[in-house]
């Protein structure tokens, strides 16, 4: 039987981690190769770096990251952020990354994910949605959570889903950093629409979260930061504990 | 003894490479390369293969002379060849993604889309699943059966010969998830991103 992954996700600025609440006030806080493996050795099953700010920043900090990690860590690896052209992908997945998760790029222009699905594989295009709610909707945001495309999130997934994506990393703005838990219906609501697998992300505070995301959010992966980061709780207690709901987990 | 892992440009490889490197530390020679001699001369060849059915054969058939030379390696010389993902897929008569195409033709059958059961599966089927090992094979010794390993696939290679199935995965249906004839070994799923256990298939076919 297929198992719900545990992805706990490192932010990364400057090659260094950090974890924001609602994307500002960054905290300074350890080596993202050494925590990979922390994560790898504690039965994580896909680590994901997110570079930040690389938007806004020179990025190659992050390219010696992923070669240093993806040299002693041999779970799946998922890099984002930043991410513009085929080119950056085809330079992270040199580096040792297997998957390459795409946000404003892929808004911008959907051909992005097209092409570069077809040129390495839909296993490996993660399209991250940044979603926040508006009204009886959700709107797709850009830049790090900065801009508003105003494009519906779940038209979008849709979109995603056609233009090639293998998965969809789902992530609410309303609720990142805040701890309170995933926006569920957010997630079941792009679950129920795509058949491609998604990735919850954005406000887990406890365990009940992630069975949340995966029992009622009907996600396929739950992705966390804090929780983990800060030592509330280790991967394998996180999976002990879906194990103890009778949520399928590798173990 | 020196490993080949077939550089044919079928995506990425890095993971295969680093993998193989860990296991292999200095006691085993890994070069990566689609030099025809040097394929030739290595005692062992792993095939990888990422993309699509269609792209791999086409990156395969690309690179003047690889095909004889991977033929006369494993078929002829009947020398230990591991195929990873579409790797192995490529193992195939026939395979349906993107448009009909013709395989290596090592192990008689085809390769086509999971039956996601009208939605009801999502694809690709990606992540951890549990492997039903039916056969003893030197690859999987010390694997437990029921073993996690990391998959990432849309399309399952289904042999004509059942005799060459060794372990299947639940996923829809029975996947094939493994199979062997004689020398030439492969695995759907991706044991060089599947944790420890993963790294002991590597090191099991490193010491064929």
């Amino acid at each position: 039987m297929l198992k719900n992954r545990i992805i706990p996700c490192l932010d990364v600025k400057n090659g260094r981690v950090v974890k924001g609440i609602n994307f500002v006030d960054l905290k300074d806080a350890g080596d993202p190769v050494e925590q990979a493996k922390i994560y790898s050795d504690g039965g994580a099953d896909e680590i994901c770096f997110l570079d930040i700010t690389a938007s806004n920043e020179n990025r190659d900090t992050i390219y010696d990251v992923v070669e240093k990690t993806s040299k002693k860590c041999f779970v799946p690896l998922t890099v984002g952020g930043g991410v513009r052209s085929v080119d950056d992908i085809n330079k992270l997945l040199n580096c040792g990354a297997d998957k390459v998760s795409i946000n404003t790029a892929a808004v911008q222009n959907s051909e992005i994910v097209v092409e570069s699905s077809k040129k390495f594989g839909s296993q490996c295009i993660v399209v991250a949605i940044d979603a926040k709610k508006n009204g009886d909707k959700w709107e797709v945001f850009t830049h790090g959570g900065r801009n508003n495309s105003r494009i519906d999130a779940l038209v979008f997934a849709k979109n995603m889903e056609e233009s090639g994506a293998g998965e969809l990393l789902v992530t609410s703005m309303d609720r990142d950093g805040t701890q309170v838990g995933y926006d569920i219906d957010l997630m079941s609501k792009i679950s129920s629409r795509v058949n491609i697998p998604i990735i919850a992300s954005g406000g887990v505070g406890n365990l009940d979260h992630l069975a949340d995301g995966i029992i009622k959010g009907k996600a396929n992966a739950v992705l966390a930061a804090s929780i983990f980061h800060y030592g509330k709780y280790s991967v394998k207690e996180a999976k002990q504990y879906l194990n103890s709901k009778k949520i399928p987990v590798r173990l | 003894m020196n490993i080949t892992i077939v550089d044919y440009k079928s995506g990425n490889i890095s993971s295969v490479i680093n993998s193989f490197k860990e296991v292999a530390q200095n006691k085993v020679k890994v070069q990566v390369t689609s030099d025809l001699k040097k394929i030739k001369s290595s005692d062992k060849v792993v095939l990888p293969g990422q993309g699509s059915f269609k792209s791999c054969v086409d990156a395969l058939n690309k690179i003047n002379g690889l095909r004889d030379t991977l033929n006369n390696f494993a078929i002829n010389n009947k020398k230990p060849l591991l195929g990873i993902c579409v790797g192995l897929q490529m193992f195939a008569d026939i395979g349906y993604e993107e448009k009909e195409t013709k395989g290596l033709g090592w192990i008689p059958g085809k390769v086509s889309k999971i039956d996601n059961q009208n939605g009801k599966f999502k694809l690709p089927h990606i992540g951890w699943n549990q492997i039903d090992i039916l056969k003893k094979s030197k690859i999987f010794k010390d694997i437990e059966n029921n073993s996690h390993m990391y998959f990432v696939h849309s399309y399952e290679f289904i042999p004509k010969d059942k005799n060459v199935i060794l372990a299947t995965t639940d996923y829809s249906s029975k996947i094939v998830c493994s199979v062997e004839k004689e020398n030439i070994f492969g695995t759907q799923f991706h044991p060089e991103k599947s944790d420890k256990i993963g790294l002991k298939i590597i090191d099991n076919f490193i010491n064929l």
